[in-house]
């Protein structure tokens, strides 16, 4: 695997690189890169299954992260692409013509983020959601519980408990000192 | 009242499937629901005795808990010991059993599930997530009560409720029905604007015919 990143370091700016496990890998790359890197993975390198593509929205940094997750069959390991883009710009390179099923997770990212794919297919369709008209509801700055009060029927009578205090209270009256109450204090 | 205003109640009683296109419009019928009055008394209790000992469920699992609805079914729990039976439509079912949360896109398929089956029908809500939401009940898609769209009779509490909740709930709805006090059809009848609207609120691409199918 070290040899894989040697070999990409020479082609294209890697930012970082994070190795999780001995089959799990993370790098981050710049957005111009990724097509490069990701028909580079794909035809030299032998990553041929892209298990899933998803979205991270860091609203404080203005940005999306968007995660790539590859496989190599042949030694067993799990690489993921981190791009990060643009939030207002919020669009990418779309990648249908690499893997197929890619439009899918595609059309979803542009369903739940507003993250657009250009030329990818059916992206403009609506796809878990029928008749949607807010903005995309997995932007953060979507508020679910106020637009849950404001479309829903709130049945009145719901209560709410604090799970830490509550346990202390009902399950661990013996440890009423104790500030780690657990399991094993019994 | 002259005959001007008796027809444009007519008019304002019928119903306007301004879901549909101008020429699906001419295919269904623009008819409300109506009423149904009891029987006399004692071949209306004939007849609540055989609704109840012969339920029929419709086969449709809107969310987790119809996972539950396994079990009851095969050799465990067993449920036609007590006349209760699966169907594949709605038109031959009599109950219909929400099987937990329900989306935005789910309700529109249980509306459209509810009002093709035919009456007397009664509906079972279990888990908590159909009485008042349960964890989702901040969710953007998940619809908080049932009971605003649909009539129910019986709620069974519990995330999830285990099969035995469940005949329990059948249990009761059989009760209920020998009462003669299941009578969600009649109350879906006379409320059937504001249910309607309710429905209306939630389900922003309504394409389908407002009542009849």
């Amino acid at each position: 695997m070290e040899h894989i990143i040697n070999r990409l370091k020479q082609k294209i700016e890697i930012e970082s690189i994070i190795n999780q496990r001995a089959d799990l890998y993370f790098i981050t790359i710049k957005e111009e890169h990724l097509e490069l890197v990701l028909s580079y993975l794909k035809q030299q390198e032998n990553f041929t299954h892209l298990a899933f593509l998803q979205a991270v929205d860091f609203i404080e940094d203005n940005k999306f992260q968007l995660t790539y997750m590859l496989y190599n069959y042949d030694i067993k390991v799990n690489l993921g692409i981190k791009v990060f883009i643009d939030r207002d710009k919020s669009e990418m390179v779309s990648i249908h013509k690499l893997w197929a099923h890619a439009w899918q997770y595609q059309r979803e990212l542009k369903e739940m983020f507003g993250i657009n794919f250009p030329g990818s297919p059916k992206v403009d369709e609506s796809f878990v959601l029928e008749g949607w008209e807010e903005i995309p509801p997995m932007k953060r700055e979507f508020d679910t519980l106020a637009y849950s009060e404001k479309t829903f029927y709130q049945r009145p009578g719901r209560t709410k408990n604090d799970p830490k205090k509550y346990m202390k209270e009902k399950l661990y009256k013996k440890f009423p000192q104790s500030t780690t109450v657990g399991r094993k204090d019994d | 009242m002259n005959k001007k205003n008796i027809n444009n109640i007519e008019k304002e009683m019928k119903l306007a499937n301004e879901g549909l296109s101008e020429k699906e419009r001419t295919l269904f019928s623009d008819a409300r629901p109506t009423p149904v009055k009891p029987l006399n008394k004692y071949l209306e209790k004939f007849l609540n005795w055989a609704r109840a000992e012969s339920l029929w469920i419709l086969a449709f699992g809107t969310g987790c808990g119809a996972v539950e609805l396994r079990p009851l079914m095969t050799a465990r729990f067993d449920m036609f010991r007590y006349g209760i039976a699966p169907r594949p439509t709605p038109r031959q079912a009599s109950v219909f059993v929400i099987g937990g949360y329900a989306s935005i896109k789910t309700i529109k398929r249980i509306v459209r599930s509810y009002e093709q089956m035919q009456g007397p029908k009664f509906v079972i809500a279990l888990g908590s997530c159909t009485i008042n939401g349960g964890m989702y009940y901040d969710s953007y898609y998940t619809i908080n009560r049932i009971d605003h769209y649909i009539p129910v009779d019986i709620y069974v509490a519990g995330c999830m409720p285990r099969p035995e909740a469940l005949i329990a709930g059948f249990d009761k709805l059989k009760k209920q029905i020998k009462a003669g006090k299941c009578d969600g059809m009649n109350i879906y009848a006379e409320n059937f604007d504001w249910y309607k609207a309710n429905q209306k609120k939630v389900i922003k691409d309504w394409n389908m015919p407002d009542y009849n199918w």
